[in-house]
Parts: C-alpha cells; sequence; structure tokens
C-alpha cells in the first residue's frame, strides 16, 4: 500500500535543482504525502536547518507518483539565499503542508492572470488549473528586468496569450504589468476576472485599476508567517475591515477589500533584523562555512 | 495504611514549609535559564517530615490524575527516591513537567490537610523533585511492554494529552502513531511555557522515553490538511484516533490598532521566543521585536509568561495590564508571585482600549481606561465597570494580547460529523468520546483552554477508552 512504502519518507530530500534566473531557482523536493494532497494555491512553510526561521513557499507543482513537489524561490534573504546554497541530494530539516485555502478555481471565461517576478511562478500552477476549467486565459509576467520576468514558457502553455514588461524594457514591453493589463481591459477580449501576484506595491496596483473597470480580481497575500496553521495570528490582514489570517483564510482574498497600505507596513516589521540575519549569512558563504552542505 | 514518620504531628507541624533555591529576581529577569532550582535533598527530607500521613489523604482527590501522594511523600521520608518517582508514575506519565507547572495551589496542595491550619505540603515541589533526582542520576526505569496488539491508534496533536493518551497505549501494546503539526511535539509545553520555567531539555527527554516505548512520532503533518481523519481511517489503517490539538488559535480584543506594527498575540510572541528560538537572535534566525516599554494584556499563565519574557528579552518597562484585581488572575499565584519580584509592573483595573500608532505605522502608545469593581456576573467574579473620565496613556511600543485562545478548527471542519459547541470545542462526554464512532478527544480542545495535568487526564481516560472500544471491537462486539 502507498501509505506503507512511503512512511519512513517523511524526509525531504532536495530531488533537483535549476536556475531560472541569477536569483531565482526551482527545487524539486521529496515530500510524499504533500504531494498527494497539494492543490493549486496551497503552500509549504519550511525550515531548512535547526535554528532556521520558518518561510511560507508556494507549491507551484506536485508529482504524485514521484512524491515531489516543486517549489520556486527568490533568494532574497538570509533563509532563501541559504537554500540555494544547498545542494542535490541534501535534505531540508522540515516541510509542512499544503497550507491555506486552494485557489476558487471557476469557469469565468476570459481571465487575466498578471505575475510580478517570483510572483510568476505562484501564479503558475493557477492558470493551470483555470485553463483546465476552460477559461481562455491572457498572461501578463513582469519584472524589473529580462532575467526577472520568468517561466515565459510554462506560462505560455497554458494562456491563450502572454505579454511580458520590464521596467527597464531590457525584454518585451518596456512599463509596468498594469500597463499591459490596462490595454486588456481596454481591448476587445472581455475579461471577467484577474489574478495577479507579486510584490504588494504591483498588487496593489493592479487592485486599484480593476476596481475602475469593476472586474473581480483575486491577490494571494504574502504575510510574513510562523507556523502558518493559524495559531499565532502573526498573518493578519485587514480584508474588508475585518481581520483575517493569511495562512489558514487566504493566502487569497478579493483584492478590492485588501487594506494594502497596512499589509505593506507590516511586512517591514522586520527590516532592520532581516538586514543583519542577511549580513551574517554573507559571512558565511564567504568564509565557506557551508562547505559541506547547510544541513550539516 | 501504616505510619513510617515517628515524629509527632505537632512536631511535624512546626517544620516550615520549604523555599526552592531559586535565581536571584534581578539577576534571573536578565536570563532564560530555569527560575527554580527546586527542592535539594535535604529541603526534601524536611518537607516529607511535616506530611502528616492523614488516614484519609485528602491530597489524593485533589490531584487531577489522583497521584498516591501519601504513598509517595512516605517513600521520599524513607529516602527511596526512586520508589517515589515510580509510585508517581502509576498514575501520571510527565511528573517533572507537573511538578514544575501544576496550578497546586488550586488542586493537590489546596486540601491537604496541613493547609487549614499552616502551609500546605509542597506536593508538587517534592514530585519536581523526585523526578529530577531521576534524571539527574540516569535512573529512570523503562516500561516493560507485554503483550503486542494488532490495532493501529493515531493521535493528532503531541501535546500533554496526545502524549499521555499516546503513551498509555503503548504500554497496553497498541502501534502508537502520532502526528504533530509543529516540527518538535510538545504542544504548549513546547511553544508557550518559557525555557525559564520549564527547560525544553525535559521536554526532549520525555519525548525520547515515549518513543522508546515504540511510540512513531510524526512531526510537520497537519492532520485535516497533510491527510484527512477519513484518510487515516481509510488509507493508513488506524483503528481509532485521539484528538488532542489544544486550543491555539489566538483571540483579539477588537480594538483599533491591532494591526499596527509592534502589536502581538502572546501565542506568536511566545512561539518566536521559545520554539523558534529567537532569544537567542540573531544565532536562531527567527527575530522577535521588543521595545523600552511594553504592555502585555491579560491575567492568566500566557500574560504572565509574556510579560517576564519580555522582561528578559530586555523591556526596561513591562506592564502587565488587567482588567479586574490581583484576587481574579487566573495565573498560578507562583509566578504573579515571580513576575512582581522580577520587577514586572501591574496596571490592575485597567482595561486597553486602543492603541496608537505613529507615522511608520508602528505601536507609540497604549490608551487605558480605568476600571472599578462592581457586582459579581455569572462566572461569579465582580464585572469590571468603566470610570467615566479616568482615560489615560500608557508609553510603549510593544502591545502583547494574552486574552484567550481556542480550538484551531483545521480538523472540525474537514471531519463531517464531529459535533462542536461553544467557541469551537470538540463536545466528548466524560469517557471522552466525540459524536464519531472511533474519535475520542481531550485536552484544551475538548476544554477551550484549561491546564497541562487536565489535558493529561484526559488522555488517559481516552487511552482506556479506546483500548474499551477496541477490545469490544476486536470480539465483534461492534460492528462498523
Ligand atoms: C503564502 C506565501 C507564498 C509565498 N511563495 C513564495 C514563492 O513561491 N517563492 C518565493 O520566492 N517567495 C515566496 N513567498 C515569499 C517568501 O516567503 C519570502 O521571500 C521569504 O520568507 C524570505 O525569507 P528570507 O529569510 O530569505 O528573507 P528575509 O530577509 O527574512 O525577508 C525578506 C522579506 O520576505 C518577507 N518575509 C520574511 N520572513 C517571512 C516569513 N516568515 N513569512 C513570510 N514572509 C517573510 C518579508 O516581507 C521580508 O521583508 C511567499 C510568501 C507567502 C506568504
Ligand atoms: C503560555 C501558556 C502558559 C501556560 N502555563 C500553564 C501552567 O503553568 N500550568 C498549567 O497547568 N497549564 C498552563 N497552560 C495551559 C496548558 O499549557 C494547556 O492547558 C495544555 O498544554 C493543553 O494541552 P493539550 O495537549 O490539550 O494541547 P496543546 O498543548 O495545545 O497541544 C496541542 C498540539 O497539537 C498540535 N496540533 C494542532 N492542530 C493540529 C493538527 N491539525 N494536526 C496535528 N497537530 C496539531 C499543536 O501544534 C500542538 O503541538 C499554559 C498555556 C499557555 C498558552
Ligand atoms: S500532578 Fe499536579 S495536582 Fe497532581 S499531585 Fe502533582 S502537582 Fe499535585
Ligand atoms: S493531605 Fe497533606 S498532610 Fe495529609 S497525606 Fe496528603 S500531603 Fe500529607
Ligand atoms: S502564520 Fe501563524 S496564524 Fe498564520
Amino acid at each position: 500500500m502507498f501509505i506503507n512504502e512511503q512512511r519512513e519518507k517523511n524526509l525531504f530530500r532536495i530531488i533537483s535543482k535549476e536556475a531560472l534566473a541569477s536569483t531565482i531557482t526551482r527545487y524539486v523536493i521529496e515530500a510524499p504525502f504533500i504531494a498527494r494532497k497539494r492543490k493549486a494555491g496551497n503552500f509549504v512553510i519550511l525550515r531548512i536547518m535547526q535554528g532556521g526561521e520558518r518561510i511560507p513557499l508556494t507549491i507551484v507543482d506536485s508529482d504524485v507518483a514521484a512524491g515531489t513537489i516543486t517549489l520556486i524561490v527568490q533568494a532574497i534573504g538570509k533563509t532563501t539565499k541559504l537554500l540555494a546554497t544547498m545542494r542535490e541530494g541534501e535534505f531540508i530539516q522540515d516541510v509542512l503542508g499544503p497550507l491555506g485555502n486552494p485557489t476558487p478555481i471557476e469557469n469565468h471565461g476570459v481571465v487575466a492572470c498578471i505575475g510580478g517576478g517570483v510572483g510568476t511562478a505562484e501564479l503558475l500552477p493557477i492558470a493551470k488549473a483555470l485553463q483546465s476549467a476552460g477559461n481562455t486565459i491572457y498572461s501578463v509576467i513582469g519584472g524589473r528586468t529580462r532575467d526577472l520576468a520568468i517561466l515565459e514558457d510554462e506560462m505560455k502553455e497554458c494562456s491563450h496569450q502572454v505579454f511580458v514588461t520590464t521596467d527597464d524594457g531590457s525584454y518585451g514591453r518596456k512599463g509596468l504589468v498594469t500597463d499591459q493589463l490596462k490595454d486588456l481591459l481596454d481591448g476587445y477580449v472581455g475579461i471577467n476576472a484577474v489574478y495577479a501576484i507579486g510584490p504588494l506595491p504591483m498588487m496593489k496596483a493592479v487592485s486599484n485599476l480593476t476596481k475602475q473597470y469593476g472586474v473581480h480580481t483575486l491577490v494571494s497575500l504574502n504575510a510574513i508567517m510562523v507556523d502558518g496553521t493559524g495559531m499565532c495570528g502573526g498573518c493578519r490582514v485587514s480584508v474588508g475591515g475585518q481581520m483575517k489570517f493569511a495562512c489558514v483564510d487566504g493566502p487569497e482574498f478579493d483584492a478590492h477589500q485588501v487594506d494594502f497600505d497596512e499589509m505593506m507596513m507590516r511586512n517591514r516589521t522586520y527590516i532592520d533584523m532581516e538586514k543583519i540575519s542577511d549580513h551574517r549569512c554573507t559571512v558565511y558563504a564567504q568564509a565557506d562555512v557551508l562547505e559541506g552542505g547547510v544541513a550539516r | 495504611m501504616t505510619n513510617v514518620n515517628p515524629m509527632k504531628p505537632s512536631q511535624r507541624m512546626k517544620i516550615p514549609r520549604q523555599e526552592s533555591i531559586e535565581q536571584e529576581a534581578q539577576v534571573r529577569n536578565r536570563n532564560f535559564q530555569e527560575v527554580s532550582h527546586g527542592f535539594d535533598e535535604e529541603r526534601a527530607s524536611t518537607e516529607a517530615q511535616r506530611c502528616l500521613e492523614c488516614k484519609d489523604p485528602v491530597c489524593q482527590s485533589g490531584c487531577p490524575v489522583n497521584i498516591d501522594i501519601r504513598s509517595f511523600v512516605q517513600l521520599i521520608f524513607q529516602k527511596d527516591f526512586s520508589g517515589a518517582v515510580n509510585k508517581i508514575r502509576e498514575a501520571n506519565y510527565l511528573p517533572a513537567i507537573c511538578g514544575r507547572v501544576c496550578p497546586q495551589e488550586t488542586q493537590c496542595e489546596e486540601v491537604c490537610t496541613l493547609g487549614k491550619k499552616h502551609a500546605p505540603v509542597a506536593i508538587g515541589k517534592l514530585e519536581r523533585f523526585v523526578a529530577d533526582y531521576e534524571m539527574l542520576h540516569d535512573s529512570f526505569t523503562p516500561f516493560h511492554i507485554k503483550d503486542q496488539r494488532e490495532e493501529k491508534v493515531a493521535i493528532v496533536g503531541g501535546g500533554p494529552a496526545g502524549l499521555t493518551c499516546a503513551a498509555e497505549l503503548a504500554k497496553v501494546g497498541y502501534k502508537v502513531t502520532v502526528f504533530e503539526a509543529l516540527h518538535a511535539v510538545g504542544g504548549v509545553l513546547r511553544y508557550g511555557i518559557p525555557e525559564f520555567r520549564l527547560p525544553k531539555a525535559i521536554l526532549d527527554l520525555e519525548t525520547e522515553r515515549i518513543k522508546a516505548l515504540g511510540v512513531e512520532i510524526y512531526t510537520n503533518f497537519l492532520v485535516g490538511r497533510t491527510a484527512t481523519i477519513a484518510d487515516l481511517f481509510d488509507e493508513w489503517g488506524f483503528s481509532a484516533i485521539f484528538l488532542g490539538t489544544g486550543a491555539g488559535t489566538p483571540t483579539f480584543m477588537g480594538m483599533a490598532g491591532e494591526n499596527l506594527s509592534g502589536v502581538y498575540s502572546a501565542n506568536e510572541f511566545l512561539t518566536r521566543t521559545n520554539l523558534m528560538g529567537a532569544y537567542k537572535f540573531p544565532e536562531n534566525d527567527t527575530p522577535v521585536k521588543i521595545g523600552k516599554q511594553i504592555a502585555v494584556i491579560g491575567g492568566g499563565n500566557t500574560a504572565m509568561d509574556a510579560v517576564r519574557t519580555a522582561k528578559r528579552l530586555g523591556a526596561e518597562k513591562a506592564y502587565l495590564v488587567y482588567r479586574r484585581s490581583r484576587t481574579e488572575m487566573p495565573a498560578r499565584v507562583e509566578e504573579i508571585h515571580h513576575a512582581e519580584q522580577e520587577g514586572i509592573e501591574f496596571l490592575l483595573l485597567t482595561n486597553p482600549t486602543k492603541i496608537l500608532g505613529d507615522k511608520g505605522n508602528w505601536v507609540c502608545g497604549l490608551e487605558c481606561q480605568q476600571m472599578e469593581l462592581g457586582e459579581p456576573d455569572e462566572s461569579g467574579r465582580r464585572k469590571p465597570i468603566a470610570v467615566q473620565g479616568s482615560e489615560f496613556v500608557l508609553d510603549v511600543q510593544i502591545v502583547i494580547e494574552a486574552i484567550g485562545q481556542k480550538p484551531n478548527p483545521i480538523i472540525q471542519s474537514t471531519t463531517p460529523g464531529l459535533k462542536t459547541g461553544k467557541r469551537g470545542v470538540v463536545e466528548v462526554d466524560d469517557k471522552q468520546t466525540t459524536s464519531r464512532a472511533g474519535i475520542f478527544a481531550g485536552g484544551d480542545l475538548s476544554r477551550g483552554g484549561a491546564t497541562v495535568i487536565l489535558a493529561m487526564r484526559d488522555g488517559k481516560i481516552a487511552a482506556e477508552q479506546i483500548h474499551q472500544y477496541l477490545l469490544a471491537k476486536h470480539n465483534g462486539e461492534l460492528v462498523q
């Protein structure tokens, strides 16, 4: 029986690792129980080593037969940078999931999927599920520069059309994802719903735009989390004037109800301490303390 | 019941209750080492002499797990410390923990005969002493499991309720698996109660002992998400399930300013500090914020732990804001006492009304209102009423709310037919049986927030009940 074969395997080995951009990496990780249950929109909380932080990451894909999940991670701070130093065959200390509510997938007809930076990775499983549900998808992927506009090919597979925007014009259209989205909303395609995932300022801008058009918009909120199971309340956000826990009530919410400004400020709570951690991480890496792997 | 102590009762009563050895308050409020070192051998022996060896040892009935207190105290008197700890273990699997955290003053020690005219026997401290003695001398006698049974039992949640249930069932010979959502078991003992009250090394040791009984532990496993209750029955092949998932979801007061940076639930603040080890930042990666001045709202054990932790993390002023008076505080007396010694400032009869924020969205004050006590309410406690015009602002940068928790709804909402009651607790009868056949529950999940020893009691009763249920099923008396 499946369960018996997998019993000893609540261990989280890195099966493969592949760079998608200079700071963005795709990991395939052994996690059979999570793979079986995971749906589009779910995430995991992982801790790479003893003493490490618990951080949330979206499950981009899964393979039930192989018992694996796929994560796509941008190295921006200590934990994500340390993860990037880990090698195939090494084990991640803890992976918990699948967490959060699956994305509500309906047939809206025509949908716009907007991804910014690594947010496109979080968007991909949702776009796939929307396509399977019969939607026609127009995707916009954006990044500050060419390198950060990721997963164009994968998005093409599930979209009717994909647009790329870069802030510096190094690839695709020069400008913001909202410039492209505005054209789509103004155009003849008849967009009935928008799914947007990316940095908070981007999601806020998308939300402000679609509000004007009265188009239903879902965003995935990257609140700071600890347990991811509803037990700390650290991930609370204001939605429609009510307190919600992003990990169990979300992570997706109706964009037009979200208080983005409050959330952006809350997400800056530990900024000074994150810098200390990041600095220590860089010092470690330079000193090659990591030789032999993080999970020593 | 024969007596072992030749002293006359009048002589025994003259001996003062022994005090435990403690770290100096002004030293300990800057470190995370244990506050109390408990008794040494001499103090323990002296304290044991005080026991009157009552014909009707009422102390035992005051203990929720019915420890034969008289006998274990006698064994201490006879200097048979391992005999004493084994006597306790007949009824209580985790003496080192209960000796430290039980609210003895409202349980065993409250009813102790000696307590009528004198101070009661320090039962909790004696319990702790023999457990520590055993640890120090490495004299633990592992339990011998006689039979092996075929049935597998799942325990959901690795807190005191779950761990006790697991140990009891393993002793009877069942194959037991514990599923814990976090990366380590212990529940509140791990993430809530701080190191300075309960060293995590004790919990680690107890966990190893439970594993040694053959109990399998899955951490990083959120039942309801990683697998549902239905999966555990159908795919994993468990014959019965115990739910001990506690009451970990924090509640907030609902006042303005709660989403400012610098506002924590006590659960988050304590989880960051204890489970994630933020008191050792940046050695450990998880940060926690602390201000020069902090306020903790509440009057229970959770509030006490949070405020004392904040002090240790470096707060110059740590206020405890409680809307009733000291007599209504639900925290253990010892913790209140320790908090005062450590320089925690109690603002009693004070009700917070609003958290004030600065331009950067950081907490910069807590608006409060003075209260006075009115008529008793349904709970028998006198109801606080606001004093008009008594508003003032407390200058703080961190606010921690410790006003209560409720059960996490993940399992209840993914398990059809599981009946829940007020505040989302799972309903059980006096045998810890839920509305679904084969599912049992206990601890904070069914009580909505209680104590370690009551959680353990529930786990024990559930284990017995699961055993009866499986025996009956085995014998074909029950058809599913
Ligand atoms: C539901 C959800 C899904 C996510 N999915 C992805 C994903 O698929 N790929 C990806 O690259 N990133 C994802 N993130 C963001 C990712 O969690 C953060 O990048 C990561 O926590 C940064 O940690 P760090 O130690 O490397 O950096 P830090 O220097 O510690 O933090 C950098 C920034 O990340 C955020 N952050 C820090 N700690 C946490 C935490 N414990 N929880 C949440 N955010 C935190 C803060 O805003 C901070 O300013 C997701 C976040 C959420 C909430
Ligand atoms: C800060 C604090 C201090 C306290 N101090 C004292 C004290 O001094 N003395 C005292 O007697 N009592 C004290 N209490 C109360 C006491 O800790 C609790 O009553 C007791 O821990 C309840 O035990 P439990 O096993 O029911 O639940 P918990 O200890 O809450 O354990 C539940 C466990 O289940 C896990 N879990 C939850 N959901 C799932 C799921 N879906 N799948 C898998 N696992 C899950 C949780 O992660 C947790 O580990 C305190 C409580 C707090 C919060
Ligand atoms: S377990 Fe608690 S109530 Fe029972 S004897 Fe020990 S300290 Fe007293
Ligand atoms: S009631 Fe007190 S004095 Fe009497 S046996 Fe129990 S502990 Fe000893
Ligand atoms: S991360 Fe703790 S409640 Fe959401």
